[in-house]
């Protein structure tokens, strides 16, 4: 049972993709797997051939757990533990996301309600568009059977939980530091419009992807802002897996990684996001998205605020909040004029860094947005 | 492929939003309301919402138009505006 965030302890299995003799690579989803951010697409981080599942759906294990013998395998099952290895080693290459899941399409709200009262989603016929299982079509199949109490409830306040445990553990543990720098977003606003009008809808971009490529550019050249703090200290990471803050409808929030952001064009980070959130909320994560975050970034979008003052997510060392874009007083050249602001904040771990290397590194974001045709 | 404005536009425009959120509950929907304020609808989920439309009604659709479409009431107008007459030229 793979450790799919800091906090867990340990996970249900729901559903099997993979049986004896089955052939695996690296990155294919092999289960299915129910922790409190919602339901977990794991992925093999090795390859080879199936000998036997250990661990029937249903059941929940301790992280650690071996889940499944590969053939050639002592007794080591090699579909485990990635985490605290992901953890301690954010170099890890994780494998590439694919392309956008279309299989079965099941409400958040079918899926806990499915997962409580014992209905197999295989078995249950998707009324809606596009054949979607929704919250009724589970309740009709669970009338069937038997209902019982749902579990809607359960399963949000589980990930309610979950973040309070993280969040915490974060405010114990790390000695949070804050810096915040304001910047005249007009430049990147106008380079955002441009791009996106020349565009048809699908190719254009969110002004969340400038965001998080600034962000990753930075963090690839400032050291102590990327990286993992565990037992053994501080490590950084060569790669940059920039964790982007979700929010699910109706509260809650978890912040799956867009891998080697500093390294991916915008057209693609937008492309990945964009997976990423419908994934997200359809209940689809992936194993190397969950653990492998290096930083993460927070976004207000369009909610209104001018800044937040985020938590560090646990063992990372930063992270970067962003509010919205809000038409504010600004000097030019001597005088009041309006523009766009845009509030960059910095939360950082004082045992790795300093606000003065805190302030380059904001610096550094905002020159990237300044500049996004360079991004 | 370009459609009309022939059968009614709201039932399309539902379908179009299940597609792209798939856990929104629709049988709750106020067609005045805004959908950000009824689903925590945000620019991601009108960024998809757009190219659905895009796509399946065959419209260009401006970013400065994207206002347009954030309430059912206000986006079946819209269509209802842009899109060619059942039968017209």
């Amino acid at each position: 049972m793979p450790s799919l965030g800091a906090d867990m302890e340990a996970g249900t299995l729901v559903e099997w993709r993979i049986a004896p003799g089955s052939t695996v690579h690296r990155g294919d989803v092999v289960a299915l797997v129910e922790t409190e951010k919602g339901i977990i697409d794991v992925e093999a981080f090795e390859e080879g051939v199936v000998q036997s599942l250990i661990v029937a759906p249903g059941s929940r294990v301790p992280v650690g757990t071996p889940l499944a013998l590969f053939e050639g395998d002592a007794i080591e099952a090699k579909v485990e533990v990635q985490s605290a290895l992901a953890a301690a080693q954010p170099t890890r290459t994780a494998p590439q996301p694919a392309l956008p899941d279309r299989g079965r399409r099941v409400s958040p709200a079918a899926r806990a309600r499915a997962a409580s009262v014992g209905v197999e989603l295989s078995s249950v016929k998707g009324s809606g568009p596009q054949g979607v299982i929704t919250l009724q079509d589970v309740e009709h199949a669970a009338a069937q059977k038997s209902a019982q109490p749902a579990a809607v409830e359960a399963a949000r306040s589980a990930l309610r939980s979950a973040i309070a445990a993280s969040m915490s553990r974060s405010k114990r543990e790390i000695p949070h530091y804050y810096l915040q720098l304001a910047m005249d977003f007009s430049s990147a606003a106008a380079w955002l419009e441009q791009y996106n009008q020349a565009r048809p809808v699908p190719e254009r971009l969110l002004p969340a992807v400038l965001l998080i490529k600034a962000t990753a550019r930075a963090a690839a050249a400032k050291p102590g802002f990327n990286g993992h703090c565990g037992a053994n200290g501080f490590e950084a990471s060569a790669a940059v897996h920039v964790g982007v803050a979700i929010a699910l409808r109706g509260g809650g929030l978890v912040a799956p990684a867009i891998l080697d952001a500093d390294r991916k064009p915008l057209a693609t980070i937008m492309r990945e996001l964009q997976d990423l959130v419908g994934r997200v909320r359809g209940g689809h994560m992936r194993s190397s998205e969950i653990a492998s975050a290096t930083l993460t970034v927070s976004s207000l979008g369009e909610e209104g605020a001018d800044a937040l003052y985020p938590i560090i997510h646990p063992p990372q060392v930063a992270i970067v909040g962003f509010g919205s874009v809000l038409e504010r007083p600004w000097v030019v050249a001597g005088a009041v004029a309006v523009r766009p602001v845009l509030n960059l904040t910095l939360a950082a771990d004082h045992r790795v860094s300093d606000g003065r290397q805190g302030a380059q590194f904001l610096a550094r974001i905002r020159d990237g947005l300044l500049h996004p045709e360079e991004l | 492929m370009s459609e009309t404005r022939g059968a009614a536009l709201e039932p399309r425009i539902l379908a179009l939003l299940a597609e792209i959120a798939p856990d929104i509950d629709l049988a709750a929907v106020h067609p005045e309301r805004a959908f950000r304020d009824q689903f925590d609808f945000d620019s991601m989920d009108l960024f998809n919402f757009a190219a659905a439309l895009h796509e399946r009604f065959g419209l260009d659709i401006p970013q400065r138009d994207y206002r347009e479409l954030t309430s059912l009431v206000r986006c079946a107008a819209y269509l209802r505006r842009k899109l060619p007459e059942p039968g017209g030229a």
